[in-house]
């Protein structure tokens, strides 16, 4: 399984050294795990304590009770719509991620496969959006999509950002690496592009579609200028400035706030616990951020 | 709320033309394909992307407050403008020390995960689900624990109880730019949010040396730990370090979900290039020109230090062998 560096000396001395290295090697492990799981502690305890416990003099680790009411409170709360909050930003996440899959892969297919003579062109003017990060140009892009009319709705959230260069460029090169025969074979047969595309290369490929899947619908789920600069009402929030806002309300309830941030990361963490293998795997394949 | 625009552009319809054809390099039947395959991709880049900054670039050189077909032509007045305000100016400083400091301790810190997980005979996954974890977590998220219950300025923030056990007096973390402690809170945060995720591509790439040239460096007298990792790791690791270093500095520039959260946008401190363009073009004066210009002039700083740094690091080279 490890591939590190061969240990040397004598047997018995190396062994020995070997166990104390090993210890050594988990404690630091071990500590540096802690350390990054305590934001995590802080949430589930914050959200389940008391605004007493939280705020109080002494220091709790753990709810004396688990306050479970708060889940109610939090949906319960009238100055945040936080469940329409939680399913807009599902809509927009799940809409975001097929979306980008059906446009980006075709696109990059047709620029890895189909032979035309300004195909590399094309393939330069698509590098060349990559060099302007979608966050500096969210100025002429909230222009443009107020002037559509898409201010507060989900097509103003969704489609702007399905033309993403960075994820059709990861396709591009995806497919640039499929191995050609499996798709000769099918033309032989008299298969269009188009057939031998849904019928053989869509099927050959699902790893990678689900690791750009899941990598897109983290983005989605996460992302929080865009739908802070397009949510203008709050019944367009997504979840994310859904939380936002509360760091600038007036009245601070931590529990519900804290309870609200849990939630909001449960989706998350479920994606990862079920599709690490692909996420970890997709993202060292493509080596970059979706 | 309508959805059906996505399906509108999503879906082109199927060129059932194209399996009568010929099957091989016939260059009519291979343009209609190319356009159907990239066409809808392609079409949304120019509305969405193109436009916008075709947009801008004429946007930043008209007086546009309040409104985006604007008359009056002032030339470079908006780029002057954004050039000498001091807000502009500051963002553009506090990138630079952000990135300063983030950068290289992000590269440190997930290398240093990816080496230590590296070594790890059992319940390696675990421990690299541990670290990649945060990647789930969202900026605004993140920001909200590490404002409101580490680094809160009282005592029961978790950082002022740990200091009171020692004795040490509350501080105001993130209210004061003076001493500015917020940088502590605004680095740990974006570290833990990003190491984890840079880690899982140091980890693929250690997996990628391959272990005859330990064995050879073992033979020539090369000592396991700092030398090997010197000579051999580090130079093989170069590839993707330049790339993570890339990426690094281009997510700096964009920093603005945990500043806007953490440090609120009344601050006169602290703020990001982002935040600053936000509040220019989004603010109550919705001057659009002075906030074109800006996102000008950031694209530009960010394509001079991407192709800066692809000279003198090699990036792209990849790109060569297509």
């Amino acid at each position: 399984m490890t591939t590190t560096a061969p240990e040397v000396g004598k047997p018995g001395r190396a062994k020995r050294q070997g166990v104390l290295r090993n210890t050594g090697l988990y404690a630091a492990v071990g500590v540096a795990a802690l350390l990054f799981l305590v934001p995590f502690y802080l949430i589930v305890r914050n959200a389940l304590s008391t605004d007493q416990e939280i705020t109080g003099e002494n220091w709790q680790f753990f709810p004396t009770q688990l306050q479970w009411g708060n889940i109610s409170e939090l949906f319960d709360d009238p100055t945040v719509d936080f469940a329409r909050s939680m399913w807009n930003s599902l809509v927009v996440a799940v809409l975001m991620t097929a979306g980008i899959l059906l446009v980006c892969s075709l696109a990059g297919y047709g620029l890895a496969r189909i032979p035309y003579k300004h195909a590399n062109k094309v393939f330069y003017a698509v590098l060349a959006t990559l060099m302007v990060p979608s966050a500096v140009t969210f100025v002429p892009s909230f222009v443009l999509v107020s002037s559509l009319g898409w201010v507060d709705t989900y097509r103003g959230l969704i489609i702007p950002g399905l033309f993403s260069g960075f994820t059709c460029f990861l396709f591009r090169q995806y497919f640039l690496g499929f191995p050609k025969e499996l798709e000769e074979a099918a033309r032989v047969d008299g298969l269009g592009y188009w057939t031998a595309y849904w019928r053989i290369v869509v099927p050959n490929s699902l790893n990678f579609f689900a690791a750009m899947a899941t990598i897109t619908f983290i983005s989605g789920w996460n992302a929080f200028l865009w739908p802070l600069v397009i949510g203008q009402d709050p019944s367009a929030w997504t979840v994310q400035v859904a939380l936002s806002s509360y760091m600038t309300n007036q009245t601070v309830n931590y529990h519900l706030i804290f309870m609200a941030t849990a939630i909001s990361i449960l989706p998350l963490v479920f994606v990862f616990l079920f599709l690490q293998r692909w996420l970890v795997q997709g993202i060292a394949q493509t080596g970059i951020k979706g | 709320m309508s959805t059906t625009t996505t399906r509108g552009v999503a879906h082109p319809a199927p060129a059932k033309a194209s399996n009568a054809r010929p099957r091989r390099g016939l260059t009519a039947s291979n343009t209609l394909n190319f356009w159907l395959f990239t066409g809808p991709f392609l079409i949304g880049l120019v509305i969405f992307v193109f436009v916008p900054i075709g947009w801008s670039i004429w946007l930043s050189f008209f007086d546009a407050r309040f409104t985006v077909t604007p008359s009056h032509f002032i030339g470079f007045d908006n780029y002057r403008q954004m050039l000498t305000n001091s807000d502009f100016t500051g963002s553009l400083g506090t990138f630079t020390v952000f990135a300063a400091f983030i950068v290289p301790t992000t590269w440190a810190l997930s290398l240093s995960l990816a080496l230590l997980v590296h070594r790890l005979r059992f319940m390696r996954a675990f421990f690299r689900s541990v670290f990649f974890l945060p990647t789930a977590c969202s900026y605004v998220a993140a920001a909200l624990i590490w404002k409101m219950s580490m680094f809160n300025g009282v005592r029961f923030g978790l950082a002022n109880t740990i200091i009171g056990w020692f004795g040490a007096d509350n501080v105001a973390w993130v209210s004061n730019p003076n001493p500015p402690w917020y940088w502590l809170v605004i680095l740990t945060v974006r570290l833990w949010l990003q190491a984890g995720f840079y880690m899982i591509l140091f980890l693929a790439a250690l997996q990628n040396i391959p272990a005859e040239l330990y064995e050879a460096a073992a033979i020539d007298g090369a000592k396991p730990g700092w030398q090997t990792f010197r000579y051999i790791t580090l130079p093989q690791l170069r590839a993707t370090s330049t790339a993570v270093i890339l990426l690094l500095l281009v997510a700096a520039y964009q920093a603005f979900d945990e500043f806007y959260n953490i440090i609120t946008t009344r601050a006169t401190w602290g703020q990001t290039p982002l935040m600053v363009l936000y509040k220019t073009a989004l603010g109550a004066n919705q001057d659009y020109g002075s906030g074109s210009a800006g996102a000008v002039i950031l694209t530009v700083l960010i394509c001079a230090v991407t192709l800066l740094q692809g000279k003198f690091m090699g990036f792209g080279r990849g790109e060569e062998s297509k």
